[in-house]
């Protein structure tokens, strides 16, 4: 089976994030990259998949150069490959612009089944996977907790707000997954240094025929008018209990008319 | 005025509070039409749709909408944007009706901004970006903008609209029938409100310290009726189902007020919770990050803490 697992580098959740103030862009910059945690996780199916029903998995991402660390940490998980989709004509992509990118590559890579993470931790649109299989015209399976694949048939349960929804495709198909999927392998010594020598293909924007006008910043369909910091949450009390906190709290809740 | 096609969120028939708030917005900006996709339709849900302003319903109750996974409803709304040029397209922010919206704006060529927490004049969004930590106005330069609209962004005010009945009859394509749902699975907790829904949220963290105990947030959030909500470490553990985890691989909830316990507060629980417009903290650790969120904090076991509150409402009330 071709599996390939889209992996999205980050900035890091626990450094300070930033917007750039002269195209109003996510600043790659000013924060380490990492890989999205749900990428993680995806990335993990995709060995899982592998596993019991044999083939190979390839990791894409679209991203600037320094995204290669990105791409090292799936290979050094386990993952055999990778494609690359670098080119400065991409900066500034937004959610239409990056599923136009990525589909376009896939074509051209050729697949049975593409895992995403479930939402990214930077743009939290969660809408990529609908919009790759609205593009590649194949079944959208997303917000799965679990994944069988039996054949060419394929089920997920998908996350709802009330439970779960039990959800039938036939391959080739997009998934997407939750955290609760598994548990992400940490890449041993011996992965890390395979990593090194696993090949890496990088697409420009003519290599994978990338419409260039409908990517980047000049394609992006939306666009940030403004931005500013949030200000600061006011101070609030906080008060030692005393075997009245609970009762001190009902007070501030009357205050805020909440009770 | 111009048309606001308004996607319907619908479960069992009744239609969901965070709709009433979507025809309260689309009012401010134009004329609402409620669009309603898949089976259930009734005069309830009618004369609910009316009583927030609808002026135009259409009505497409085919149970393919229902049956096949997000896109026959994009076919739906792409099938709406060409016959009724609407102005713009807005759905609530959910996990499903953020992938229709993903899926219409391929179709109609449009720009989509999800996750709004408000929408003004000129059709600029307001969106709460980087865990709460920036917050960005944003607009679509291209087709029919599509919003995705947060649940709690507007308060919903009632104002009579016409409600014209239109059924629409939509032949979904094959292409669109490939994800079939073949089971749904209810694993509800009794009749409390939605979640992301809900105007007060009670949560829960590791330091509830086992499943049982969670009956004390329970009853905290039942004085109060409020939804319950839990942090990672309490469903990781086990304690609380996964549909309830809030952060930022869970849900993200914007309620007028979030009360936390045994939670300290880690910058992935924050991104779910940090837009709330009041935030009371538990916890016995006065170190708890949580506190420099807190409008109300209480140092102290919640064992002692939450039971004693709960009794207060119940006094109070
Ligand atoms: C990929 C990834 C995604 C994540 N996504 C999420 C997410 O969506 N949501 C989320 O919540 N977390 C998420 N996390 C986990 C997050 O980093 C924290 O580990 C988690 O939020 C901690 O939960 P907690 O606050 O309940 O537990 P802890 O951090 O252990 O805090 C427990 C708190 O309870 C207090 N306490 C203990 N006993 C009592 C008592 N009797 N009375 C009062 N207070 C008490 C303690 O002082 C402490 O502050 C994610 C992490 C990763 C890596
Ligand atoms: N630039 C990218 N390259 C590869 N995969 C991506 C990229 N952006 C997003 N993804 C995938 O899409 C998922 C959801 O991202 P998002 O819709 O941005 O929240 C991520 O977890 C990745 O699997």
């Amino acid at each position: 089976m071709n599996i390939v697992v889209c992996v999205k580098q980050v900035p890091d959740t626990a450094t300070e994030r930033k917007l750039r103030s002269d195209d109003k862009t996510l600043d790659r910059d000013a924060a380490d990259g990492v890989i999205n945690e749900l990428c993680e996780y995806a990335v993990e199916e995709a060995l899982k998949v592998k596993e019991a029903h044999g083939g190979e998995v390839t990791v894409l991402t679209m991203g600037p150069a320094k995204a290669t660390d990105t791409i090292r940490k799936a290979l050094a998980m386990g993952a055999d490959k990778a494609v690359h989709v670098v080119d400065d004509g991409l900066h500034g992509s937004d959610a239409l612009s990056t599923s136009h990118a990525l589909a376009q590559t896939l074509k051209k890579i050729g697949f049975d089944l593409v895992i995403l993470g479930s939402e990214s931790t930077d743009a939290r649109m969660g809408v990529l996977a609908a919009m790759l299989a609205e593009r590649l015209g194949t079944p959208q399976l997303t917000f799965a907790r679990k994944v069988d694949i039996d054949g060419s048939s394929i089920t997920i349960e998908r996350v709802t707000d009330y439970g779960f929804d039990r959800v039938q495709a036939t391959l080739p198909a997009v998934i997407s997954v939750v955290e609760k999927i598994n548990e992400p392998r940490y890449p041993s010594f011996k992965g890390i240094m395979a990593a090194k020598k696993k090949p890496v293909q990088t697409f420009g924007i003519a290599d994978a025929e990338i419409d260039a006008s409908v990517v980047g910043l000049g394609g992006a369909s939306s666009e940030v008018a403004e931005f500013a910091v949030a200000p600061a949450r006011a101070a609030g009390t906080v008060v030692k209990d005393e075997g009245d906190g609970g009762s001190k709290a009902a007070d501030f809740l009357v205050s805020k008319k909440f009770i | 005025m111009a048309e606001i096609l308004v996607l319907v969120e619908h479960v069992d028939g009744e239609v969901k509070k965070v709709t009433l708030e979507l025809l309260t917005l689309a009012r401010s900006l134009g004329s609402p039409s409620a669009v309603w996709a898949g089976p259930g339709y009734s005069a309830e849900a009618k004369a609910r749709l009316a009583e927030f302003g609808a002026e135009k319903v259409y009505v497409a109750d085919a149970a393919d909408l229902h049956d096949y996974l997000v896109a026959p409803k994009a076919e739906l709304l792409a099938q709406l944007v060409s016959s009724a040029a609407p102005a713009a397209v807005l759905v609530a922010a959910t996990a499903e009706s953020k992938e229709v919206a993903g899926r219409l704006a391929i179709k109609t060529g449009s720009g989509v901004i999800t996750d709004a927490v408000g929408l003004g004049d000129g059709f600029v969004a307001e969106q709460s970006i980087f865990g709460g930590g920036v917050n960005v106005r944003s607009k679509v330069g291209r087709g029919t903008p599509i919003f995705a609209v947060r649940p709690n962004a507007t308060t919903p005010e009632a104002s009579t609209g016409a409600a014209a009945e239109e059924p629409v009859s939509v032949s979904v394509s094959d292409a669109a029938k490939v994800s079939k749902v073949v089971e749904r699975v209810k694993e509800e907790k009794g009749a409390r409100p939605e979640l992301t829904e809900a105007a007060i949220v009670v949560s829960g963290g590791r330091g509830v310290g086992s499943a049982e105990n969670f009956s004390v947030i329970e009853r905290l959030a039942d004085s109060l009726g409020a939804a319950v909500g839990a942090s990672r470490a309490a469903t990781d553990a086990g304690w609380y189902p996964h549909q309830f985890q809030v952060g930022q691989t869970g849900k993200t909830v914007s309620p007028q007020l979030y009360i936390a316990a045994g939670i300290s507060g880690a910058i992935q629980h924050r991104a779910g919770m940090q837009t709330a417009k009041t935030i009371v903290a538990i916890n016995k650790d006065p170190e708890a990050p949580i506190f420099e969120l807190a409008d109300f904090g209480v140092v102290g076991d919640l064992n002692q803490v939450v039971p004693q509150l709960t009794e207060e409402i119940e006094k109070r009330r």
